[in-house]
């Protein structure tokens, strides 16, 4: 038995790979439950329910799939010139803690001109820390998986000496940080709801990604990088350069993430601003085939997984992170079926 | 007797921060030593952080279970060995991309692991605790003055991966079987033709190393703690990633490097119990920088083996 290369897929196949994906891993994903004693039909019913179920439950997953958007978006990016940034949750913390400084501490001024600060802060933030593993990676030949991994553990070290000192809340010994001012909250779009500005900030950011990828210079340069670096590079593509303006972009994107946690949903800094989103990222970037569009519908489906498990662990006691296994289960599947628009298997008798 | 005073306790002082070094170097030691069996055959496996994570989760539930620490060691082996295989499904018979498939299996294996802990032991105010390993004196040479403290009052498993370094060492260098895993590493399509199954050494290779690394996670849990957290591993696996390179793909240097890590860990914990009025988390943030700046001193220099990252596929030699 043995895998050889097929012709290319048709486009809808393509486009196919990622829906069968999912449905595989949700299949499997009935061995944990079972494990954990869930009724099937009840499990996967709650988790349905609790994603989409209600006007708040929808927008909930909505609220949900802005952080993951970002971080999704900036592994996406970045992965697509082979820049193996895997520090999006860094950077997501970078500006999770740019933005709460900013915020609890912003003079008044016109709220849109407030938020634009914090936004562009924020994005600042977290190219400049995905500046460091790009410049380790072009200037001194550092592993950029290796230099971004473990500047998440800086990061979210960094924010905890900040938690515990300057950023910490007078008079409180938790590591959290006073809360941001009302001029620095994401305004709420839709009433009864969290439905708030970063979503709406999320899709457009899909649509400017797509466009650099499609439409511009910089967009054809990140894809030959991507190809083929020394070809690139001997086609007389500044490849560093790319490569440095595709760390920062994808820094600023996944720091976003982090800015919209602190500006729309806690208001506050805290140790667990994030549960991960950037590495979720990763997966949303995979199943998402590297493509932006790709990655809005995967972020909103994993979204509905993280979202929709808290119910499903409330009504039939499975473990809410069920939602961390399926994650994971996905990317797996993901690759291995990916592997099949482009090899078959041919049995040959010895 | 002032002066006295202060040389005995900076004497106990260094004493207890050289073992605590040899301690904390320990699941480093491990893990490199398995991720530079796995790299030598041209395989990455990204997978360490998860497999560790779950390994030391398993091999918590099993002495939690049974008692008896070994069994949670043998435990934890297997459950390293089963991740080793899926990763080598992924990246060996399939030849998938070796960054992604480990980045997969390490976030695979850590959803599991919180997720089965969660379902075992449900989420009680006070985490349950095993009785950890007991350091293990050796009889005469535990005596030596200063040494005999650092050195040979340690627990069994820092024993074990001191012997593993040049265990590991010669089978690389003076075997038969440790130059075809080299082969097969720096050029498969040779190793191919004379006759070495490039697949199957980089399976057991994978093995191997995840049999390690899954020591390693036990360690933390058995020996280091006493309980499971989920941020027990906490990066630790991919330190190692950064040894083996800062190693240069050898198991003493790469061993070494873990021993430094471990100096700083060991001295970062003393430091936040010393009352400085510094934040515990500017401490630990030490183990990390080093480990980056130890990786910048070594990047011009290191060369991996020439066939990692590269799936062989003989069907598509020469393509």
């Amino acid at each position: 038995m043995i895998l050889t290369k097929r012709p290319p897929l048709p486009y809808w196949a393509q486009i196919l790979i990622p829906f069968i994906a999912i449905v595989v891993s949700l299949c499997l994903s009935s061995i944990p439950i079972i494990y954990a004693k869930g009724d099937l039909f009840k499990s996967y019913f709650y988790l349905f329910y609790g994603a989409l179920g209600t006007r708040y439950n929808f927008l909930e997953t909505c609220v949900k799939s802005s952080p993951l958007i970002f971080t999704g978006l900036a592994v996406a990016f970045a992965f697509r010139a082979k820049f193996w940034n895997i520090g999006a949750e860094g950077q997501l913390l970078a500006g999770a803690i740019v933005a709460a400084w900013i915020g609890i501490n912003i003079p008044e001024m016109p709220k849109f001109v407030a938020i634009a600060l914090i936004v562009g802060a924020g994005f600042v933030a977290g190219g400049l820390w995905a500046l460091i593993p790009a410049l380790l990676k072009t200037k001194l030949k550092v592993d950029d998986v290796v230099s971004s991994l473990l500047l998440n553990y800086v990061m979210w070290h960094i924010m905890g000496t900040l938690l515990f000192g300057p950023l910490q809340q007078p008079g409180s010994s938790w590591p959290r940080s006073p809360s941001i001012s009302e001029l620095a909250k994401y305004p709420i779009l839709l009433a009864r709801s969290r439905f708030h500005l970063g979503i709406v900030m999320a899709v457009v950011a899909i649509a400017i990604i797509w466009f650099i990828n499609e439409k511009t210079v910089l967009g054809y340069r990140i894809k030959s990088v991507g190809a083929n670096l020394k070809a690139a590079d001997f086609g007389g593509i500044p490849t560093t350069s790319v490569i440095i303006k595709t760390a920062m972009i994808s820094g600023g994107l996944a720091a976003l993430a982090g800015v919209g946690e602190v500006c729309a949903i806690h208001y506050h800094l805290l140790m667990d601003v994030s549960p991960g989103y950037g590495y979720s990222g990763i997966i949303i970037a995979m199943l998402g085939r590297l493509h932006p569009v790709g990655v809005g519908l995967s972020a909103f489906f994993f979204s509905m997984i993280i979202v929709g498990a808290q119910t499903m662990s409330r009504m039939t006691g499975v473990p809410v992170y069920i939602a961390d296994v399926i994650q994971g289960m996905a990317l797996l599947i993901m690759l291995v079926a990916q592997l099949f628009t482009e090899y078959e298997i041919k049995v040959i008798s010895k | 007797m002032g002066r006295l005073f202060d040389q005995i306790f900076q004497m106990s002082f260094i004493i207890g921060l050289l073992s605590a070094m040899f301690r904390m170097a320990t699941p480093i030691i491990f893990g490199t030593l398995g991720e530079i069996i796995t790299e030598r055959s041209g395989v990455l496996n990204l997978g360490i952080e998860g497999i560790m994570l779950i390994s030391a989760m398993f091999g918590f539930l099993a002495t939690l279970t049974t008692g008896s620490q070994w069994f949670g060691v043998l435990i934890a082996i297997l459950v390293g060995v089963i991740f080793a295989l899926i990763m080598a499904f992924l990246v060996v018979y399939l030849g998938l991309s070796q960054h992604v498939s480990g980045l997969g299996v390490t976030l695979f294996a850590t959803g599991l692991a919180m997720f089965v802990y969660r379902h075992t032991v449900g989420s009680p105010t006070i985490p349950p605790v095993v009785q950890p390993f007991k350091p293990f004196l050796i009889p005469y040479l535990s005596d030596i003055p200063f040494f005999g403290q650092i050195l040979f009052n340690q627990y069994a498993l820092v024993y074990v991966s001191w012997a593993l370094i040049p265990i590991i060492w010669i089978f690389l260098y003076k075997t038969r079987y440790g130059l075809a895993l080299r082969v097969v590493g720096e050029n498969p399509m040779a190793a191919d033709t004379v006759g070495i199954n490039v697949n199957l050494t980089r399976t057991l290779a994978l093995v191997v190393g995840g049999a390690l690394m899954g020591v390693g996670g036990a360690f933390l849990t058995l020996a280091h703690q006493n309980m499971f957290l989920i941020d027990v591993v906490g990066g630790r696996g991919w330190v190692c990633i950064a040894m083996v390179i800062f190693g240069n793909w050898d198991p003493i240097r790469g061993s070494l490097g873990a021993l430094l890590f471990g100096f700083i860990d060991a001295f970062q914990l003393r430091l936040q119990s010393s009352g400085f009025a510094i934040p515990f988390h500017l401490f630990l943030v030490l183990p990390y920088v080093i480990t980056i700046i130890a990786l910048i001193g070594v990047a011009r220099k290191s060369s991996a083996p020439a066939g990692l990252l590269k799936p062989y596929r003989r069907e598509e030699k020469g393509g």
